[in-house]
């Protein structure tokens, strides 16, 4: 048996009622990659932040190579080689890449040489693992899945021995994914100790050692991941048989209801990222839009949603024309029956600031039913939240909370139990299941599936492949801003991984 | 990155908080004071009994905490937008122009309480008028409204010296103001509540009815806030302009209106000395009520219930300075403007500065009292 480079004794930590971990004992073995799975709300970002110093437990110890170790702030963890990649980015949104790296890592007096010096160190580690990213690129103007690489750059530069990663392929392809796993693979090699958190049980299976499973604040078992199977792990996680797979009847498609026709976006900087791209929505199907993260999908559905200009190109929802050239109005959309569940739940699905119950009307906030003349009826919203909750299985069920202290997955669940009850004619879904539980995942599918059975029209955006292959009943690939070919749902993961790397594309131009 | 996620106890937050960072500033005075020569206790006592200390030093402290309510609101508001209205000066000054006008046509022939709701109609739409420009460009152009406030409170302060040196002088007149408001034009004072607790007051303690219409407005404020439609957009827009956006909300049309409010607000200050005190129209009568303002929103934590005893506390300040530089022949004004000076630093400007030290302390005592905010990237 290996050493243990990290040993948690009896950790405990509440917040308020909420015992987000309880007796928790852990060891995590150096050299070696341990995998934490867990239901949304279960406790496993709680903890690794207690081992990165953001919160400190209630009681209970942390061993640092065998020592007993006293981690206040991410300083010391820092210090004792512990770094971290977050769920939830934290970049300085307006810094350049280069900029964040070195962010309270400077090692010079003056910023310039600081930086001239972490250019060389970036581009080895860039070299090494093939984490390539433009250096004086502004985050802001990254796709979620560079900005991901430039978290996981910034734990490397720190000289991390022990690199925790809280869902870290949420926002990768599987492409990007297996790069992530190699990169992994490298560090473990080296002797690096890495711990793993993620929903995704195929990830789990692939790469790691260990796992512990987690379910309301305690681990409830630790398997060998040669000797544990998908379906165990998911029923120790939720405590119940999951269905995995997704069981669906036949579409049964019926008239257009959104209808894409040569639309061209560009973004901020001016650069085009989606161009001349057309298609339709029925009634009673889901369309599925693959994709490598960054290849103009999430442009595109921001274009129809009417929270981004296009620069030309016409959209009919119903039959008549969405202005996505001019001022379109995503208020006015929603009346008309059109939901739109972004991608970016932090910044824009979410006022994390916001208490449960007041993000669960955004959107809907000028609806009659939770007005009274220009008063919100505050009672009124707050039942509606609960109604939700209760529905959606979020948790903790209190609409009172503020929303930035919600677990990542039923921060999730409060965006689409917002959209989804509106009971919209057309629903534009961005990565529906990022960083939601099995449990949950499974509940979510049926929800979008009930959809379409009930004759609405769904366009669904999502890096996971899986998910686009088992919802989609036509399959549309982008690959640099256009849409490279469609498929049905019977479409291998080989030939869509393909036409997303552009390869027929190529073909085509032979 | 120390630890910057603490969130403390209600208690410390808005109690503990505060007030260490008073008794710093009073700290902070006290060695001014010392180095003058006086002795830092005995000036605090009478700073406080001037401001306390009898019916009419209550009523003087009340009469500036009215200002500073008006314009601490108007601040607060423009905040929750995520909006920086340093303009309150120059909008309080320019809505003098709108009461004067007012009470100028008719406090000879209405009764002041007809005279009055049309006076705070005139502060407040000429308040908003002048904070409505600035809002535009910030709207439309982007031009920082930080900017454009200032600039503006610098030409309303030359644009009433033309006007009170020159058309609405009296013929013949010498002081640069308006002719003093007849009875029509004049607010009741409110001295007789203070004496029906028994305390004396004199006649000419300043405090009057614009008192009770600051705290109905204070009121009015949290109620558009936290339970309007329109509260709840501002309140969008000032987390999130792209949730704003996502949700449908018209950026250009939530900065206007905000905006507007916060002019209407800083406005209607103007009501308190202009009716309630000298009855005229005079030159600086603002006399940096509107800078105060922003340290009452940021002391007040941009919260009704917080603004209301912070624009006390700055009452206090003004009233029981007077009073100081009276008695200590070695304190002169300036000195006490020394002391505002501090209380506005280290309670408006320097308000974090103690906080990760209490969150430590706390952490170190008592982890679990502590609610920690999750590591988790906020809109700003
Ligand atoms: N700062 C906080 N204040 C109050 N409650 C909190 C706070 N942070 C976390 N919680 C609660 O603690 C519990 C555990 O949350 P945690 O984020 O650790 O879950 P998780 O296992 O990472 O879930 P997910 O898979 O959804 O990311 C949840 O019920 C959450 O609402
Ligand atoms: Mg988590």
């Amino acid at each position: 048996m290996a050493e243990a480079a990290i040993e948690l004794v009896g950790i405990n930590k509440s917040f308020g009622t909420v015992r987000a971990n309880r007796d928790i004992n852990l060891v995590i073995e150096r050299g070696s990659i341990l995998g934490i799975v867990g239901e949304n709300g279960a406790g496993k970002s709680t903890l690794m932040s207690i081992l990165y110093g953001f919160y400190q437990a209630d009681s209970g110890e942390i061993k640092v190579g065998g020592k007993a170790v006293a981690i206040k702030t991410p300083n010391d963890a820092i210090a004792h080689g512990i770094g971290m990649v977050h769920q939830h980015f934290m970049l300085v949104e307006n810094f350049t890449v280069i900029e964040n790296v070195i962010l309270g890592a400077e090692h010079e007096a003056l910023l310039k040489s600081s930086i001239a010096k972490a250019r060389s160190e970036l581009e080895r580690l860039e070299r090494e693992y093939g984490l390539e990213v433009d250096p004086d690129a502004v985050i802001e103007e990254l796709p979620v899945g560079l900005q991901q690489r430039v978290e996981i750059l910034k734990a490397l530069y720190r000289g991390a021995e022990i690199l925790i990663l809280d869902e870290p392929t949420g926002v990768l392809t599987p492409a990007e994914a297996d790069h992530l796993f190699r990169i992994l693979r490298q560090l473990k090699e080296q002797g690096k100790t890495i711990v793993l958190i993620t929903h995704k049980l195929r990830e789990i299976m692939a790469i790691t050692d260990t796992v512990s499973v987690m379910r309301q604040g305690t681990v409830v078992a630790t398997r060998e991941t040669a000797k544990t199977t998908v379906e165990e792990l998911a029923e120790l996680m939720v405590g119940r048989r999951v269905l995995l797979r997704v069981e669906k009847g036949e579409a049964r498609p019926g008239a257009v209801k959104l209808s894409v026709r040569n639309l061209t976006v560009r973004d901020s900087r001016g650069v085009t990222m989606v161009s001349d791209v057309s298609f339709d929505v029925r009634g009673g199907e889901i369309v599925g839009i693959a994709g490598v993260a960054g290849n103009g999908q999430s442009e595109l559905i921001e274009a129809v949603s009417g929270i981004r200009r296009a620069v030309s190109g016409s959209v009919m929802l119903d039959g008549a024309a969405i202005e996505v050239t001019g001022h379109a109005d995503p208020g006015e959309l929603r009346d008309r029956g059109l939901a739109h569940v972004p991608e970016d739940r932090h910044h824009v699905g979410l006022v994390l600031a916001f208490e449960e119950n007041e993000n669960s009307i955004l959107g809907y906030h000028d609806k009659q039913q939770y007005l009274n003349g220009p008063f919100l009826k505050i009672d009124a919203v707050r039942d509606d939240a609960r109604r939700k909750i209760e529905k959606f299985d979020i948790r903790p069920p209190d609409c009172r909370l503020r929303t930035a202290n919600f677990s990542g997955g039923n921060q999730q669940k409060i965006v689409l139990a917002r959209e989804l009850e509106q009971d919209p004619g057309v629903l534009i879904v961005g990565q529906p299941t990022r960083g939601v539980d099995v449990g949950a995942i499974e509940f979510i599918h049926k929800q979008l599936i009930a959809m379409r059975d009930r004759g609405k029209a769904v366009l669904l955006i999502s890096v996971e492949l899986d998910e686009i292959r088992s919802l989609s009943d036509r399959i549309l690939v982008m690959f640099d801003g256009r849409v490279v070919g469609e498929r049905g749902p019977d479409a291998t993961e080989g030939e869509l991984g393909l036409l997303m790397a552009g390869v027929e594309s190529q073909e085509a131009a032979e | 990155m120390s630890t910057p996620y603490t969130k403390l106890p209600a208690w410390a937050d808005y109690g503990l908080i505060p007030l260490i960072n008073l008794l710093v500033a009073f700290a902070g005075a006290g060695l001014v004071v010392l180095l003058v020569g006086e002795n830092p206790f005995r000036a605090a006592a009478i700073l406080v009994e001037g401001a306390f200390g009898s019916g009419t030093g209550i009523a003087y402290t009340l009469y500036y905490a009215t200002n500073f309510i008006f314009t601490g609101l108007a601040v607060a508001v423009a905040f929750h937008c995520g909006l920086f209205n340093i303009g309150g000066e120059g909008q309080a000054y320019i809505a003098g122009l709108g009461v004067g006008v007012v009470c100028l046509a008719f406090d000879h022939i209405l009764p002041w309480w007809l005279t009055f709701p049309l006076a705070i109609l005139g502060a407040a739409i000429s308040g908003a008028l002048w904070a409505l420009i600035p809002a535009y460009l910030q709207a439309k152009r982007g031009s920082h409204i930080v900017i454009t406030t200032i600039m503006f409170n610098f030409i309303a302060a030359s644009t009433m010296v033309y006007l009170l040196v020159g058309p609405l002088k009296p013929r013949g007149a010498m002081a640069p103001q308006t002719r003093q408001l007849v009875e029509g034009g004049q607010l009741p004072k409110l001295g007789w509540l203070l004496s029906d607790f028994g305390l004396t007051v004199r006649p000419s303690a300043p405090l009057n009815l614009s008192f009770l219409l600051a705290l109905a407005m204070a009121f009015v404020v949290w109620l558009v806030v936290w339970r309007t439609r329109l509260g709840y957009e501002i309140r969008t827009m000032g987390h999130s302009s792209k949730a704003a956006r996502y949700a449908g909300i018209s950026e250009t049309r939530i900065i206007i209106i905000t905006m507007l409010i916060s002019g209407a607000l800083a406005g209607m200050m103007a009501l308190n000395p202009i009716m309630g005190d000298q009855h005229n129209v005079s030159l600086d009568f603002v006399s940096g009520a509107g800078f105060v303002g922003i340290a009452v929103a940021l002391m007040g934590r941009s919260h009704p219930a917080g603004i209301v005893p912070a624009a006390i506390l700055f009452g206090m300040l003004y009233q029981g300075g007077a009073e100081l530089a009276f008695e200590m022949p070695n304190i002169s004004r300036d000195m006490i403007v020394i002391i505002q000076g501090l209380v506005i630093l280290f309670a408006g400007a320097l308000e974090h500065m103690f906080r990760p030290t209490v969150q430590a302390v706390f952490a170190s005592f008592s982890p679990k009292s502590v609610g920690i905010a999750p590591p988790r990237a906020e809109g700003a």
